[in-house]
């Protein structure tokens, strides 16, 4: 019972990383894609300024997540970062570039500057949730023994599910900033910018649900107990509500009502997280290691859940207020073009 | 300096010489550049905030917008290097996993909460920096003071626990074991609260005010020997000299403090602080010198004052390091060298705090020499350099335990083939890092100050 409700507050968090961090590095994806230095200099300056105030918060999500894991499941965090060392390696390489890059970009002076540090970021925006998305793959598929294996730094997170949970990683990332993105035009008054991002949020919708779709048949092929799982009793529940709540979100942001899309999309992920928890059930790693034996004792189970609650009645109104007058535009720099024509100090700014 | 600290540190592993598994030393290697990355940068998170509001406070209460105007410019520093940490802190969780799976799997349930703590504080400190810096002049001058005070406090929460779990490392407690060496009964609280806490804890947030105060009181020294001493660079200046004179003198207390309770908690290591062969009742201390296999190179030699020190009683018997077998210590070349560097440094740190008090207590003004100010620049970098050999001190004296006495690192390294590829993207990436971090906060420093006006009043943005 403890177990099931300290797995539970994991996936909440993972499910807040993959969609606020999610959305973080989608940004990196448009920003990468945004066009030539003149032309996607409005969108790059207005991505750098909607997300500047914000970007941390949902970083830390992630720290979230790892240290959920290492208290409350112990003898699975061992084995999971002995086998998957590559890829998670790779992914916190690539938040090292992201977010210096991010930080510093707004005090480069000049336009190579500005756009060599611009591609680093929005390179390292593409990896990261890739790697990230890779791993979890891996451990989806049964690739992480119980006892560790690190004889198989590459084969054990490049197999088909690997790779494609990889690739909907980034998808589903780059079409929650879409959709966030023209809510905050919106609310920004840059109606121009809103319908660019309404356009971008229903193509990546379209490729996401397409890789999604195809993806169960790769599932089927190469891992076909968790495909059973995804397909029967609760996991089938779970998938079917996120496919729904993805349609809904699609349909919302047609009709470009882009504030109740960003519920609803985070509830698509959510629910797709928790299919795959329902999926692999009982186990943690599967076919090697159940839940039960994975986690930590009674008491630092009890003292972490108490903690948490706690914690959560600090940080969710702290949240609301930084996410309210961010809103409200109470924070932030004005959004300026970024890499646009030189002036000789505020290329960047 | 950061490649240098990996190489300054592959002598202790040759030293130590317990490699067992293939990549032992370059695993260290790697956890201690990043954290020789990471503690600097988390200097700034320590105590940077209570500067910047103790200097937006001063704005309040007199009007003077110079106030304001350092207060703005240092909060931008302040973003930018907790950017970093973050960044940093967030390789430092992944290297706990990717190099000690072992260490993590065994010993996760017990520290494990500590960390948990931590996670949240650093929440909350991410969520209001952002409030803070980016709420300037949009929110009302009192509540964005008050926006503020959450930064200071998650960062003493945040840190503490962190520290707590080192502090656990060194004494471990808050758990039991059965007759298979497997842990139960865990008491998360009691861990957390270990005996190695308190000293490390507070000497930790003192060193953080000290590094940041000589740090920033050595830029704006270089500005004041260049002839800059308007009012701006002289607030600039006074208050994080005032922070480094109140901090150096109380850390040598503090240090005394921790010498004391590792003589008690850990007696191994302080007998490799002072390269004491063998048990000795009435040990003498030797100053200074240069420890090399075995022997101390110059220094003086004070009779019975080690036992003084550690015991508060000339006579006390003090442990030495032919107390365990020779596979138990640590490499004491480092350890002892680190000691002298950061004591040495210590001391002289203290020193420049009391005169800077006694010539503004007896004529109320700075000091005029230029050597004052050349010390100051020479202090910033020193800081630094005693707050690393530091942490050297105490984890490398630790050696060769990572939970001690309980688990040595070779059984808790992980036994990935990949490490030394990893170490070395590492260095280049944190090199990497390093340069754009410099050059982008020197660009910082020399835009000129936005203009404000008086206190309250509408603001007159100058665009860069
Ligand atoms: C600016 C930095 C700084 C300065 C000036 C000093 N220290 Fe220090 N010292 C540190 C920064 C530091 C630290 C933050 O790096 C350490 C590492 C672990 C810790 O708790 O603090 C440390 C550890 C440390 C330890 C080991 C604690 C342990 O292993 O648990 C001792 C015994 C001392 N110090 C003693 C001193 C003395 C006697 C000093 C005085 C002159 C001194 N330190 C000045
Ligand atoms: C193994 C050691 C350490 C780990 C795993 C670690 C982990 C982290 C992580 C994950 C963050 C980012 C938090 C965020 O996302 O907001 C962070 C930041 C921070 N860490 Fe560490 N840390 C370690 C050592 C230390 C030590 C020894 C201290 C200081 C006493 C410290 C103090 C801080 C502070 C103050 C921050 C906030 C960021 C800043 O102000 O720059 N950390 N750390
Ligand atoms: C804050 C500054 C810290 C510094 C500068 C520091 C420094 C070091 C150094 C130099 C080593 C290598 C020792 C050797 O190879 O002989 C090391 C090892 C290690 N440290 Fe620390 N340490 C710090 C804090 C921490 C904290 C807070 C933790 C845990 C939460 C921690 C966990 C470890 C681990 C797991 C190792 C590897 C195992 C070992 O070699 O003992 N360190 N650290």
């Amino acid at each position: 019972m403890l177990e099931e409700l300290a797995l539970i507050v994991l996936l909440v968090g993972l499910t807040a990383y993959a969609v606020l961090g999610g959305a973080d590095f989608g940004a990196g994806f448009w920003d990468l894609v945004a066009g030539g230095p003149q032309r996607g200099a409005r969108m790059r300056g207005f991505i750098h300024s909607a997300m500047g105030p914000v970007w941390e918060a949902n970083h830390v999500w992630l720290i979230f997540v790892l240290v959920m894991a290492w208290t409350c499941f112990p003898n699975a965090f061992g084995p999971l970062m002995q086998t998957l060392y590559v890829p998670l390696f790779l992914a916190a390489v690539g938040i090292i570039f992201r977010g210096s890059a991010y930080a510093l970009r707004g005090e480069a002076a000049t336009i190579s500057e500005a756009r060599s540090l611009g591609a680093l970021f929005a390179l390292s925006s593409i990896l990261t949730p890739f790697f990230f998305g890779c791993a979890i793959g891996a451990i989806a598929s049964g690739q992480v023994p119980a006892d560790g294996d690190p004889s198989r730094p590459f084969d054990a997170w490049t197999g088909p599910t690997s790779i494609l949970i990889g690739v909907l990683a980034v998808a589903t990332g780059a079409y929650n900033a879409a959709v966030f993105l023209a809510a905050d035009a919106r609310r920004a008054g840059l109606e121009d910018l809103a319908e660019a991002f309404r356009r971008r949020a229903l193509a990546a919708a379209v490729v996401a649900g397409a890789i999604a779709l195809g993806g169960l048949a790769v599932i089927n092929s190469d891992a076909p107990e968790l495909f059973d799982g995804l397909t029967s009793g609760l996991g089938l529940l779970a998938v079917l509500a996120s496919a729904l709540a993805g349609l809904a979100t699609i349909a919302l942001v047609a009709r470009g009502s882009f504030e109740p899309a960003r519920y609803t999309s985070a509830v698509a992920v959510g629910a797709i997280v928790a299919g795959w928890a329902l999926a692999q059930r009982p186990d943690i790693l599967p076919g090697e290691l159940t839940l039960d034996d994975a986690a930590a004792g009674e008491p630092t189970l009890i003292f972490v859940l108490v903690g948490v609650v706690f914690a959560l009645a600090i940080i969710l109104p702290s949240l609301f207020v930084l996410f309210r007058m961010k809103l409200q535009g109470r924070l932030g720099e004005e959004a300026a073009p970024i890499a646009g024509t030189t002036t000789e100090e505020g290329g960047a700014r | 300096m950061l490649d240098g600290i990996a190489s300054l540190l592959s002598p202790v592993v040759a030293q130590a010489d317990t490699a067992s598994q293939a990549y032992l030393l370059e695993a260290r290697q790697m956890q201690a550049l990043s954290l020789g990355v990471h503690i600097p940068l988390v200097c700034f998170g320590i105590s940077f905030p209570a500067i910047v509001l103790f200097v937006e406070g001063l704005w309040l209460r007199t009007g003077n917008p110079v106030y304001k105007q350092l207060a703005k410019r240092w909060s931008k520093v302040m973003l930018i290097l907790f950017a970093i940490g973050v960044v940093t802190g967030t390789i430092l969780s992944f290297e706990l996993g990717l190099l000690w799976p072992n260490f993590m799997e065994r010993w996760g349930e017990v520290f494990g909460f500590a960390f948990a703590l931590e996670g949240v504080a650093f929440f909350v400190e991410a969520i209001f920096i952002a409030i803070y810096v980016y709420g300037w002049d949009r929110l009302p001058p009192r509540l964005h003071l008050l926006s503020g005070l959450p930064i200071v406090i998650a960062g003493i929460v945040g840190s503490s626990m962190v520290i707590a779990v080192n502090g656990w490392m060194n004494t471990p407690q808050g758990f039991e074991l059965d007759a298979q060496g497997n842990v139960t009964d865990v008491d998360p609280v009691g861990a957390l609260l270990n005996r190695n806490l308190w000293h490390e804890e507070v000497h930790m947030y003192v060193a953080g005010f000290i590094v940041v105060g000589a740090l920033v009181g050595a830029v704006y020294s270089v500005a004041w020997l260049r002839g800059r001493r308007d009012h701006y660079h002289r607030a600039g200046l006074i208050v994080p000299l005032a922070v480094l004179a109140l901090a150096a003198p109380a850390q040598v207390v503090i240090g005394d403090w921790a010498a004391r309770t590792v003589a008690e908690t850990q007696p191994v290591k302080l007998a490799a602080f002072e390269g004491l062969h063998e048990t000795t009742e009435g040990a003498d201390l030797t100053i200074g010198g240069v420890y090399v296999d075995g022997k101390v190179y110059g220094g003086i030699s004070i009779p019975d004052l080690l036992s003084l020190l550690a015991f508060h009683d000339p006579n006390a018997t003090v442990q030495g390091l032919d107390s365990v077998p020779a596979e138990d210590r640590p490499p004491v070349g480092w350890v002892r060298n680190c000691f002298q560097i950061m004591v040495g440094i210590g001391t002289l740190l203290a020193l420049l705090g009391l005169w800077f008090i006694y010539v503004r207590w007896r004529h109320g003004r700075l000091p005029q020499t230029k050597w004052f100010y050349r010390a100051v620049i020479a202090a910033g970098p020193l800081a630094l350099v005693a707050l690393i050999c530091g942490w050297i001190v105490t984890e490398v004296g630790r050696q060769p335990w990572i939970v001690y006495e309980l688990m040595r690192v070779e059984e808790a390294v992980t036994g990935a083939e990949g490490i030394p590829v990893g170490y070395a993207t590492l260095v280049v990436v944190y090199i990497g890092l390093a340069t754009i971090a410099l050059v982008m906060l020197r660009r910082l420093a020399r835009k000129p100050p936005e203009a404000e006006t008086a206190a309250g009043a509408g603001d007159i943005k100058v665009l860069p």
